[in-house]
């Protein structure tokens, strides 16, 4: 099992987290959404696997490339 | 004449609303977010005063904030801008209520514009072309389905409240329709605070044409040609041209007549665009209505030599249309607008960041519009537009190659931005034969990801 990190590709602010830590997710499936000039850009899961860190939370500012999830997969 | 004016907008319409205001001798007063307070065209206004957080919920979009500002500086106009609440009834009858005149069309136009769906039936009761489409849907399932068929596959799922292409989704059988219908009334009740939905038959690549007008409050209507605005990734515009080419010029003056008609019966006031597809089989059937100037108004000023926010203020304060217009308002040239957006070219993602480094070129036959300058950050709260840049020329070859030698000497560092994706527009043959329709942005995309995987190759 391999771990993850998964980053943010926009900088903008996280509107909405769609994963819980520790459940399973599929790979493409939105991990959570930022929202950027006036979009809504979802993280995806790069792969199958399950969620072992949120970094981020609804509201919180990220920055292109800032880790934002890590997954086990 | 207004006496001072409240511009309640930010960036590149804030500018040119402002220089607007100044030519016509009227005070003025900008506002600005905590994010924009650096922001250049600042300056140009009289006073400054600000509304909030940069987040535009709290600011642009707070009612109560611009109202205060409104009555504190005791402006008796306000101009909305485009976007933000420009739209906004509710906004526009305080405004009036508090005896200030709202720089547009009256409220109940904006009302009756926004909700798309009432729109159609008052355009189509006076006999503007539709294409076919249901009434507002309600939650049953079936009775969608039976809308669709009735419509016929493909069909877009609209929001009757919404604008900028948002919560439009196309869908191809019964089970995208259902997935669509759920995510787009989801996306709509967040968007615009209204979940109704329609559906409209999806017309597959067909042109987007639009007919500006400007009417007086005395009955008085006139139109000010077209603009041809199909170059577009997710239903938002990304250049814009006046006049429409490779069209008949007959049919086109035959479509703005029927147009101005139509609002002249209605007793249409001050500005507004009408906007139509055109499929070359059905001739132009309307898309909706917009009660504001809208971003590509430049072009039309370019080719007409009318001021239109000049316009816009002079018919909103009561002015005559004959004493703002000149008796006759001809066709000179081709001019082309690009709008500059801080997005990836492929990808069209958000790049927001700082501008390190930005230059504009100049000359004759080209302006630009922005509400930045170099050092000043895009932030991630407002629309990715940096600039609008507009070219002039004699005929239309002319006017793209000079726009192609105007963003070549266009510099911006610090963000991507999307003129990779205009300069691949201006090579493509079917642009340059003006064989142009909805579906153009996504293939000169798709050339460009072939190129650069034929050259990492």
């Amino acid at each position: 099992m391999a771990r993850i990190e998964v980053l943010s590709e926009i900088t903008g602010t996280v509107w909405k987290v769609e994963a819980c830590v520790g459940a399973a997710v599929e790979a493409e499936a939105a991990l959570l959404i930022v929202e950027s000039m006036k979009m809504e850009i979802p993280v995806p899961a790069p792969a199958a696997g399950t969620v072992l860190e949120l970094r981020v939370g609804e509201g919180d500012p990220v920055e292109e490339g800032q880790v934002v999830a890590v997954i086990e997969g | 004449m207004f006496h001072k004016v409240l511009v309640a907008n930010r960036g590149a319409v804030a500018a040119r609303v402002l220089r607007a205001l100044k030519q016509l001798g009227i005070r003025t007063v900008a506002v600005y977010s905590e994010a924009d307070r650096d922001l250049p065209y600042l300056a140009l206004a009289d006073e400054t005063r600000a509304i909030g957080p940069a987040d535009a919920r709290a600011s642009y979009l707070n009612q109560d904030a611009l109202l205060a500002v409104l009555a504190d500086t005791g402006a008796d106009g306000l101009h909305p801008g485009y976007g933000f609440l420009s739209e906004n009834a509710g906004f526009a009858r305080r405004v009036a209520e508090q005896g200030a005149g709202f720089i547009g069309p009256g409220a109940d136009w904006i009302e009756a514009m926004g909700h798309k769906t009432r729109a159609r039936d008052l355009m189509a009761a006076r006999g503007m072309p539709l294409g076919p489409s249901s009434g507002l849907l309600d939650d049953d399932a079936e009775a969608t389905l039976a809308a669709a068929r009735r419509i016929g596959y493909p069909v877009l799922v609209k929001p009757a409240g919404g604008g900028g292409g948002i919560g439009m989704l196309a869908a191809h059988d019964d089970a995208q329709l259902l997935a669509a219908v759920a995510q787009a009334r989801s996306l709509s009740q967040r968007s615009f605070g209204c979940a109704d939905l329609y559906l409209e038959r999806l017309v597959e690549r067909p042109r987007h044409i639009e007919f500006q007008v400007l009417a007086d409050r005395h009955g008085n209507v006139r139109h000010l040609y077209e603009r041809e605005c199909s170059v577009q990734r997710r239903h938002q515009k990304v250049v814009e041209e006046a006049s429409a080419p490779g069209l008949p010029r007959a049919a086109l003056d035959a479509a703005a007549d029927r147009v101005t008609r139509i609002l002249a019966d209605m007793r249409y006031d001050v500005i507004g665009t009408v906007e139509t597809l055109y499929d070359g089989e059905g001739g132009f059937n309307f898309l909706e209505m917009n009660t504001r100037l809208q971003v590509e108004h430049a072009v039309t000023e370019a080719v007409t030599g009318i001021d239109l926010v000049q316009a816009q203020v002079r018919l909103a304060f009561g002015e005559r249309l004959d004493a703002v217009l000149p008796s006759s308002v001809g066709l000179n040239g081709h001019a082309i607008e690009a709008r500059i957006y801080a997005e990836d070219p492929l990808r069209f993602l958000p790049s927001p960041g700082p501008l390190a480094r930005l230059e504009w070129p100049s000359g004759p036959g080209i302006r630009v519009e922005t509400g930045y300058a170099q050092g000043n950050r895009v932030t991630p709260y407002y629309d990715p537009m940096i600039a609008k840049l507009i070219v002039h020329a004699e005929d239309r070859p002319r006017a793209l190659a000079a726009l192609e030698e105007a963003l070549r000497a266009t510099v911006v560092e610090g963000v991507r931005t999307n003129i990779p994706f205009v300069l691949a527009l201006l090579r493509n043959e079917r642009f340059v034969n003006a064989d142009i329709d909805t579906g153009l942005a996504a293939e000169v995309v798709r050339d460009m990801k072939a190129a650069a995987a034929a050259n990492a190759a």
